[in-house]
């Protein structure tokens, strides 16, 4: 493998194109767009203020940059760089920024949450949504880019309103069994929202597309309760990971629990466990506790390698202090692989910012604050 | 008297002892009362009198005499006078009242004896009593103690169990308490959250109330967009939010519809699966029965019975999968397959526990059994392999034979050609109809070339014939009509004029499709000149008529009836340096008139 040169980068905004083809990174106010075989610089934009978000629209065509301090959302055209448009909030100001699916709108929400402003490219037309709630996760486009799921508080009350990304058009609004919604997710195939309250409590609720409550789900009462949530591609299971550091997979037939993952102190029961080590003096040791994961060649440090570790293995945990409110106990992170076979859960403190499964579920990277580790399937053809 | 009253009492006693065997009764009493009643009847003196009796007074004297002195009295009885049946008194008299001494005394002392023995006797059954009733007392007093030890050993239990049930509740307190705890701090937490927000509301109105210059919000767009599908918008009327729900519907019942497919081919399977679950089931214990050799003759018919039972009723649910939804075949499915199951354990248990027993009575023979099926085994797939390293063998040797074609070539060609022969057939078979297909599309091309030069040839004739009946037009309308009508007559000039127009229309006209691989820009300026009024040209031209400097004209005259493409060509020649002299073009058209000249 080889590696190029380090570019500069802030804010860690740096992404590839949904069509692969370029690179966008942020430097101060400059927005940089490279080709990504050759990481020739093709353009070169400037905004008008220190740059806080950038995203891709869904073809490939357009980077919105986001000033939120400025309270300015820039939008430059790759095809036609002398094309500009700059959108102003005005002195309501900016928390956040994204594209539409269909890459011709823009929402905006105002500071404190006021409101979202959708902003059409197409026709420069304005709309607003009210009261949408602030929360972890209150947004969230279907995958096929028909629906928008926001969730709204009014009056003390949780709403979901389902909107139709062609023309805005509210399509379904009802009010959820929820004292304080958390957050919302689309399934995969669409027809499936699930819905989770804070972490005060534990309950996951699934409405259907129309807005009809599916089921819902508790595993247990009183202690601190959902933390992460992700569905399967193929929508066939949703994992909940929640504060008792345990992982359940629900199926989506009875939406009825089919399994449970731990993630105990003492690893006893499973097939392998690799351990890093590194011939530095700080042993640092990232372990991952998976079935049928085999190591990386070593290809970045030749100091660090990994060794199998007998079982049973102690996994080092540093207890964290639980007085504090959103303690780093329990699974944070979820991820499942592209054929749905795998999922991947990132337990307590470890510092792994982010998982994420390669296109053939072939392999997984783990990506901390300062390392990448890439972690390969043994698939049951290639006898290794 | 006296005499008597001792002779019959110390004969009596005497009599008593030496006949009748009695050791001394235990009660003295009765003796005495024997002893003491004797002497009241005195009729049975006779019997008793065996003692002392007239003959034997002195051996009974010494007889007394000895006795007193084993009792340690004086014993000085002497007969008096000696001989006769008398006897001294004062001895006896002493010696009697010593006996009644002694007998008092031992009376007495039985008396005491007697009443020590009472005294006795009544302190042992009290004592006795006593016994027993200490003994009651125990025993009930340890009847208590092991009742006490019991409700003791029960408390304890209850002590333990409460205990527990104390830790359980102690630690479900404190893993509320904890979770109070979190919960307390996550509220404060997003309490703190909310007001930090609220100030920065307050601050923000208050800002925005000083400050009074509201920023609007706008949007600036150097163009507007076109939608990402390239579609116009619609306008939103009831029309299109009713297909929005429609189209959110459709999608849900197709999700819906493709997961219920899902669910029935799954159920269909595993409906499939029990069924032959069923089957393999039923057949492993029916022909199980004759080798199940201790099970009885009764439990093997009913065994068979329910055989028979099963084959109805599997025939009934054959016949209820064809209506697979009903919830009755499905119950009778599952319930079959329920019995099935256990019948298949219970034989399964009893071939167990016969095969223990077996193993435990004939180890030898069990030994032998399975080694014989081994053995058997061990031979079938011996010969197994044998027979497939035979046919490998063979293979191999016909291969050989084949790879090594070393008989004469002839016979080697004919046999690799045998081997082709089918599609060298369908080879040949193809060539020809190739050649056919090439023949016919020669003649094709020729045909067609032939026709596309007809087609030029009567182009250009139609052309020509177009340009001369419009120069005849126009002749017949310009003021030079009657020079052109002396001139007329020429009719290589007018040929000619009348050709130039036309040459230079197809002149023109043909540039811009030769240069139609050169830039856009070149055809403007080629129809421009097209666009250049004829009548200047025709000025022009009818003056170099009139110059007839090349003369290029009339000397064709002649020419022309033979050849007309000659006269055309000298004329496009003519016209090309005039046009070179007209406009000092554009070196596409120049080049273009190049091209053309050449294709003529």
């Amino acid at each position: 493998m080889n590696f190029s040169e380090v570019f500069k980068q802030s804010n860690q905004l740096c992404k590839v194109s949904p069509d692969g083809k370029y690179l966008a990174t942020c430097v101060q106010y400059r927005l940089v767009i490279r080709d990504i075989n050759t990481l020739q610089i093709l353009n070169l934009y400037t905004c008008l203020d220190q740059i806080s978000h950038m995203e891709w629209s869904s073809d490939s065509l357009f980077i919105l940059c986001a000033m939120y301090k400025r309270g300015l959302v820039q939008v430059w055209s790759l095809e036609q760089p002398d094309w500009h448009c700059k959108i102003d909030e005005g002195s309501i100001g900016l928390v956040s920024s994204r594209w539409s699916p269909d890459g011709r709108h823009i929402l905006n929400t105002t500071e404190f949450h006021l409101r979202i402003t959708v902003w059409s490219l197409c026709t420069k037309a304005v709309s607003y949504i009210k009261y949408p709630k602030a929360c972890q996760k209150g947004l969230d486009f279907s995958r096929d880019g028909c629906y928008m799921a926001l969730a709204e508080r009014r009056d003390c009350k949780d709403y979901v309103s389902i909107f139709v990304c062609d023309d805005w058009h509210l399509l379904r609004h009802f009010e959820t069994e929820t004292q304080d919604l958390s957050g919302l997710e689309w399934s995969p195939n669409g027809s499936v929202l699930a819905v989770w309250e804070s972490c005060l409590e534990y309950k996951i609720l699934l409405y259907s597309l129309d807005g009809r409550l599916l089921s819902t789900y508790s595993a247990y009462e009183w202690s601190l309760g959902v933390k992460s949530v992700s569905w399967s591609p193929s929508s066939q299971f949703l994992a909940i990971g929640s504060f008792d550091e345990k992982v359940r997979i629900l199926n989506h037939i009875t939406w009825k629990k089919v399994a449970q993952f731990e993630h105990p102190a003492v690893i006893d029961n499973t097939k392998t466990v690799y351990k890093e080590i590194e011939k530095r003096p700080t042993v640092t040791s990232d372990e991952m506790s998976l079935h049928n994961i085999t190591v990386a060649s070593s290809l970045f440090s030749t100091q660090s390698k990994y060794e199998i570790s007998p079982l049973p293995v102690q996994i080092p945990v540093v207890k964290p202090d639980p007085d504090r409110a959103n303690p780093k106990i329990g699974v944070s992170a979820l991820a499942f692989s592209s054929d749905s076979r795998y999922v991947a859960t990132k337990n307590g403190g470890f510092q792994v910012h982010s998982l994420n499964w390669h296109r053939s579920g072939d392999s997984l990277t783990l990506i901390g604050k300062d390392q990448l580790c890439l972690c390969y399937m043994d698939t049951e053809q290639d006898d290794k | 008297m006296g005499e008597w009253w001792l002779t019959e009492t110390s004969m009596e006693n005497y009599e008593i002892s030496s006949i009748s065997h009695v050791a001394m009764s235990p009660s003295r009493h009765n003796n005495l009362v024997s002893a003491y009643s004797l002497p009241s009847c005195k009729g049975s003196y006779s019997v008793i009198s065996a003692f002392c009796t007239e003959e034997n007074i002195p051996q009974c004297i010494s007889y007394i005499n000895q006795e007193l002195g084993s009792l340690g009295l004086a014993a000085h009885i002497q007969a008096d006078p000696p001989g006769r049946a008398g006897l001294n008194a004062v001895p006896v008299l002493n010696a009697m009242y010593e006996l009644l001494q002694i007998h008092r005394r031992t009376m007495n002392n039985v008396e005491e004896l007697e009443r020590e023995q009472l005294k006795k006797s009544s302190t042992l059954e009290h004592m006795q009593m006593n016994n027993s009733r200490l003994k009651d007392q125990l025993e009930l007093s340890i009847r208590e103690k092991s009742g006490l030890h019991e409700t003791e050993r029960q408390l304890q239990l209850k002590l333990k169990t409460l205990q527990s049930c104390l830790k359980t509740e102690k630690d479900e307190v404190q893993k509320l308490q904890s979770i109070i705890a979190s919960r307390a701090s996550q509220y404060s937490h997003d309490a703190k959250r909310k007001e930090r927000e609220a100030a920065k509301l307050k601050e923000r109105l208050s800002q925005l109330l000083v400050d009074r210059k509201d920023k609007k919000l706008a949007i600036e767009m150097l163009n507007s967009l076109g939608r990402s599908d390239g579609k116009r918008s619609h306008w939103k009327t009831a029309k299109a939010t009713a297909s929005h729900e429609a189209e959110m519907f459709k999608s849900l019942l197709s999700d819906y519809e493709a997961s219920q497919r899902a669910l029935m081919l799954e159920n269909a399977e595993l409906k499939k699966v029990l069924q032959q679950m069923k089957k393999e089931m039923i057949h492993i214990l029916s022909p199980c029965q004759p080798s199940n050799r201790g099970a009885s003759a009764e439990e093997s018919q009913e065994l068979s019975q329910a055989d028979s039972d099963r084959e109805e009723r599997s025939a009934d649910t054959s016949r209820d999968t064809l209506d697979q939804s009903c919830e009755h075949a499905r119950e009778q499915l599952t319930n079959s397959i329920r019995q099935q199951w256990r019948k298949l354990r219970s034989h399964v248990q009893k071939l167990d526990n016969q095969a223990s027993l077996v193993q435990n009575q004939q180890l030898s023979n069990a030994d032998v059994i399975p080694l014989e099926a081994h053995e058997h085994e061990v031979e079938r797939m011996r010969l197994e392999v044998q027979q497939c390293k035979e046919f490998i063998h063979a293979q191999q040797q016909l291969l050989q034979q084949q790879l090594n074609t070393s008989f004469d070539d002839e016979t080697a060609a004919v046999l690799n050609g045998c081997y082709t022969l089918e599609e060298k057939e369908r080879l040949k078979e193809e060539w020809r109809l190739f050649e056919e297909q090439k023949r016919n599309f020669e003649r094709e091309r020729k045909n067609f070339t032939e026709a596309a030069i007809r087609l030029g040839r009567e182009k250009r004739a139609f052309e020509e014939d177009r340009a001369a009946w419009l120069k005849h037009q126009f002749l017949s309308m310009t003021p030079f009509a009657e020079r052109m009508r002396s001139s007329s007559s020429d009719g290589q000039s007018v040929l000619s004029v009348k050709s130039e127009p036309e040459i230079k229309r197809s002149s023109s006209k043909a540039p811009p499709v030769k240069s139609s691989t050169y830039t856009t820009f070149s055809t403007p300026k080629s129809s421009q000149s097209a666009a250049v009024p004829s009548t200047t040209d025709v000025y022009r031209t009818l003056r170099l008529v009139s110059d007839c400097r090349y003369c290029g004209l009339n000397k064709p005259r002649q020419e022309s009836e033979t050849s007309r493409s000659r006269s055309t060509c000298g004329s496009i020649i003519h016209i090309y340096y005039e046009k070179k002299k007209v406009m000092k073009a554009n070196p596409y058209f120049l080049k273009a008139k190049v091209r053309l000249c050449g294709s003529f």
